[in-house]
């Protein structure tokens, strides 16, 4: 072959690899947002009762305040927006390494949807599961807008700041904080891209359950979010409850929520099993 | 399409070859402008504050004080302090994401399979940059995409999509306090960010 013939063959292979590439994007993405989106599980019943036997400690968060809570494989936590007017923003850390921590990009990306609920996982920057929405009876939480900070609620409290706080009791710094989700805070966002606030969609009793996939330092803040017109005044109290789930099933609505899932969790066992770091 | 030209004072030109990092510190008051040489090139960029880097751009501080998903002209990027780092001033192309991160080995893995964890990815370039400037992968925030295309619809599907940035589109920025800018000219061909061909990208500061 001449040098031309060559060069012709390289660019015809270059093109067939860059359309192998869009075909295979396209097709993950019909399934991520067609099939793999319809089978998730509806919204869980607000009369689903935990085992009181399961509970192993119970908190009470008050109005502008955080707890922080260390959660070892397959505990979970249940937050409970007990008078619906409350939002919770959480963010996380590994235990085993700090500088693993939530990461709502990777989260949305991969999931091919910004919208969390029962069925979906919140990913770390690693590639593995940290935690599992097991159960929600809301379906209306927030990944985009943040934490509220000193000026949006006007007052001592606020999420940025405590999240400075609570990292700083752990000998993080504000180097470490990630950014954060809001549950229980329905936000619309329109063909624009401008965010809209729903609060009237929370309800009294809503809660959501999370089950650790690997040992977490989680942080809750009940400080209001920023899009709330209700955010300068005290939250209500909000209850956690952090229990003994029972083990995931065959049938386990987040482990088989696509290939992306299922990857995700081979990868996150390999590397708890194995104390893998890649 | 062309940028329109640069003024005579130009003290910084030059190509960052497609898949590389690239790291510089703006002072207050100067202008960056990137130029999507070939078109539907996504760069991802991260922003600190040169003279105490724990503060640094914060994509949900920058979405909430704009009340909106994306970035573009008038765009005020936030700092985890609550403060402007820098404005856009200048915008041919109209839409640049926040919401998306960067890619990574790890996700790539999770997104595409596991022959793609060992493709050459921003996060790679991040953590070798940051290096340079004492900083380390914990420094690794939500970042900004230029010329990178990721619609969100009612119901919440979120999906990087074709860019809409042809050959010579250019986003112009300010700094608002001296900036360290640390950019990945994104290596990523598992989904259209970079039109499945990555290419160089040309920064200027004046």
């Amino acid at each position: 072959m001449t040098h031309t013939d060559i060069d012709t063959v390289a660019a015809a292979s270059a093109v067939a690899e860059r359309d192998a590439h869009r075909a295979r994007y396209d097709a993950l993405r019909a399934a991520g947002q067609g099939e793999t989106a319809r089978a998730l599980p509806p919204p869980t019943d607000r009369g689903l009762a935990l085992d009181p036997a399961a509970v192993r400690h119970r908190e009470t968060i008050p109005g502008g305040w955080y707890w922080t809570t260390r959660l070892v494989r397959g505990e979970a936590l249940r937050l409970v927006n007990v008078a619906g007017s409350s939002t919770v923003s959480l963010v996380a850390w590994s235990v085993a390494d700090t500088s693993e921590r939530l990461n709502l990009a990777d989260t949305t990306k991969v999931q091919w949807s910004v919208a969390l609920r029962k069925g979906r996982i919140l990913f770390t920057d690693m590639g593995r599961v940290a935690l599992s929405i097991v159960e929600d009876t809301s379906g209306r939480h927030d990944a985009l807008v943040g934490a509220t900070k000193r000026e949006s609620t006007g007052t001592l409290r606020n999420s940025t700041e405590n999240f400075l706080a609570a990292a700083a009791k752990l000998g993080l710094s504000r180097r470490d904080i990630p950014p954060c989700v809001n549950f229980f805070a329905p936000v619309e966002v329109d063909g624009e891209g401008r965010f809209a606030w729903h609060g009237d969609l929370r309800r009294a009793g809503d809660f959501v359950d999370l089950r650790a996939e690997m040992e977490l330092w989680i942080v809750l803040s009940n400080a209001g979010h920023p899009l709330d017109p209700e955010r300068a005044r005290v939250p209500q109290p909000v209850d956690v409850l952090r229990f003994v789930p029972p083990p995931p099933a065959s049938d386990d609505a987040c482990r088989n929520a696509g290939g992306e899932a299922a990857r995700a969790f081979e990868f996150t066992e390999r590397h708890v099993g194995a104390g893998s770091r890649s | 399409m062309s940028a329109p030209k640069a003024p005579a004072n130009v003290r910084l030109d030059q190509v960052i070859a497609a898949r590389t990092p690239w790291s510089h510190v703006l002072r207050r008051g100067e202008t960056l402008r990137l130029i999507d040489l070939g078109g539907q090139q996504a760069v991802d960029a991260l922003f600190y504050c040169a003279a105490d880097t724990a503060e640094r751009y914060s994509a949900q501080g920058t979405l909430r004080e704009q009340g909106s998903a994306y970035i573009g002209l008038g765009t005020r990027l936030i700092s985890n302090e609550g403060r402007v780092m820098a404005r856009i001033v200048a915008d041919s192309s109209g839409r640049h994401d926040t919401l998306a991160g960067c890619c990574s080995c790890e996700s790539n893995a999770v997104r595409f399979g596991e022959a793609t964890k060992y493709q050459h990815a921003c996060r790679e370039n991040f953590v070798l940059e940051l290096g340079r400037h004492g900083l380390t992968k914990r420094d690794i925030v939500a970042n900004v995409n230029f010329f990178m295309n990721v619609p969100i619809d009612a119901a919440g599907d979120f999906a990087v999509v074709d860019g809409i940035s042809p050959p010579g589109s250019h986003v112009d920025l300010v700094a608002e306090m001296d900036l360290l800018c640390v950019f990945s000219n994104c290596p990523q061909v598992n989904n259209p960010c970079n039109g499945f061909d990555p290419t160089p990208v040309r920064v200027m500061i004046w």
